[in-house]
């Protein structure tokens, strides 16, 4: 049961002010999203029409909080398809980084975080991939991984998890 | 040999394909050399941005800005391998092309933080896309050595190549999208159709749910299967990882068994130009191609 006094009528607002998130009062429900969405179709557990609605009627806390927000595949195929425009990734998008700045970040994504903070990259180049690249006459990679190690130090992403052990 | 009218690229990479999918990288650069596009290096780009999209959006332009800015130095057009660089890399270009505002406070940052500034002149495209306009079929049919009118392999368009479509000025309909079905039959091989095309491998969701990515990837192995492809064929590496990469787990978790050769279309490509599959880097698919060698060479004789 969902005790509507919990409800924040601002939280839709928040989102419509976050950018992607700016079409989000129009969706009226009709599902196209979750008709055609290939996560939906193998799990329950993603419902972006559903989503919306608890985005929309306020339940701030259950849609920040929960996994399902990570499940958009970002496929774009309810992008292509909504009435309304609501342009469903992005939002998505706009709901997962307020998700973040609120302090719920999944311990996968911020994996992939600290890869991209200690290389530039999701995977590292060493000397190993340099050598079979050489070997198959690919030109060497070597990169100012520097650069975004500050751009993400600069913006307040650093690798917080290795400095405290 | 005449070059195309857009011949001159620099050639970006991302984390995927210069790691894990170098037989990728090594086809295609074959690939384009033999038809006349020049495709040049820069080792200092880094991740394209997009695994920041979700976590803090200005983090992710201000990546994308960094290698676009980079790009703009050699004053070439940016050509992709990766499908999920393309559309990350056109979304952020478009914006900062089109948003002043945006684009003044980017620099501000990108030049006080790392000494770079973007001025939005760098046109941002796919690697098949260049093959698909700039080269064009009939010039790929002139080139074509070897007859694969044997194989019979399925086209995945994977979703970033094509979509959202208004990054992409609707180069092509999103709902039935033709060009990698005519780069394929370019090339002589059949393009089988089946059913659930246009859907998404899984990749997306792979670090967040192993299981609802697997699943879905396993949903469009059977849909191959049943219509007999020889082979799939792929335009981008995160596919590969789901369909190649996890083919094995998912006929493990799912006990059914495949073993569906998956080839980059520039592999496909290759073997029509008459390269050999060593040279096409065909030892690093991890499902056997030994077989589909083996029917093209059989048609041969």
């Amino acid at each position: 049961m969902i005790d509507s006094k919990t409800f924040d009528p601002n939280f839709k607002i928040l989102i419509a002010s976050e950018p992607g998130g700016e079409n989000i009062k129009k969706c009226f429900s009709c599902g196209t999203c979750t008709a055609g969405c290939p996560v939906r179709e193998v799990t329950d557990h993603y419902n972006p029409r559903r989503i919306i609605r608890m985005a929309i009627l306020g339940l701030k806390k259950e849609v920040l909080s929960s996994d399902f927000i990570w499940l958009c595949s970002s496929c774009y195929t309810c992008f292509e398809r909504c009435p309304q425009n609501v342009k469903i990734p992005e939002l998505m998008n706009a709901i997962k980084n307020i998700a973040v700045r609120e302090g719920y970040l999944p311990s996968s994504i911020k994996s992939q975080l600290d890869l991209l903070a200690s290389f530039g990259r999701l995977l590292e180049i060493t000397d190993f991939e340099n050598e079979k690249r050489k070997e198959s006459n690919l030109p060497l990679l070597c990169g100012k991984t520097e650069d975004v190690k500050k751009i993400l130090e600069k913006l307040g992403f650093h690798r917080e998890e290795q400095n405290s052990g | 040999m005449d070059s195309p009218q857009n011949s001159n690229y620099t050639l970006f990479l991302g984390c995927t394909v210069p790691v894990r999918a170098l037989n990728y990288e090594i086809s295609a650069r074959k690939v384009a050399k033999r038809l006349g596009l020049h495709l040049s290096d820069d080792p200092d780009f880094s991740c394209c941005g997009y695994p920041i999209k979700s976590v803090h959006r200005y983090a992710y332009l201000l990546m994308a800005a960094r290698n676009l800015a980079l790009a703009e130095k050699k004053g070439l057009p940016l050509c992709t391998l990766c499908s999920a660089c393309c559309g990350s890399l056109t979304e952020a270009n478009h914006e900062l092309q089109e948003d002043e505002k945006l684009r003044k406070r980017i620099n501000e940052d990108l030049f006080e933080w790392v000494g770079l500034r973007y001025e939005g002149g760098i046109r941002v495209t796919h690697f098949v896309r260049v093959l698909d306009q700039e080269v064009g079929q009939k010039k790929i049919i002139d080139q074509v050595q070897v007859d694969l009118s044997s194989l019979h392999v399925a086209p995945h368009y994977g979703c970033h190549y094509i979509k959202p479509s208004t990054i992409y000025n609707r180069t092509e309909d999103p709902e039935n999208p033709e060009s990698l079905d005519n780069l394929i039959k370019a090339t002589g091989a059949q393009a089988v159709q089946y059913e659930d095309k246009l859907q998404c491998c899984g990749g997306g969701v792979l670090a967040m749910d192993e299981q609802v990515a697997l699943a879905m990837a396993h949903r469009k192995l059977d849909h191959l299967r049943a219509q007999q492809a020889d082979a799939m064929i792929l335009i981008c590496p995160f596919c590969n990882v789901m369909y190649e990469g996890n083919q094995r787990k998912i006929e493990k978790n799912f006990q059914t068994e495949y073993k569906l050769p998956v080839l980059y279309y520039p592999q496909l490509l290759g073997l029509a130009l008459g390269f050999g599959p060593d040279e096409l880097g065909m030892k690093m698919n991890r499902v056997k191609t030994t077989e589909l060698v083996k029917k093209i060479n059989r048609r041969a004789d």
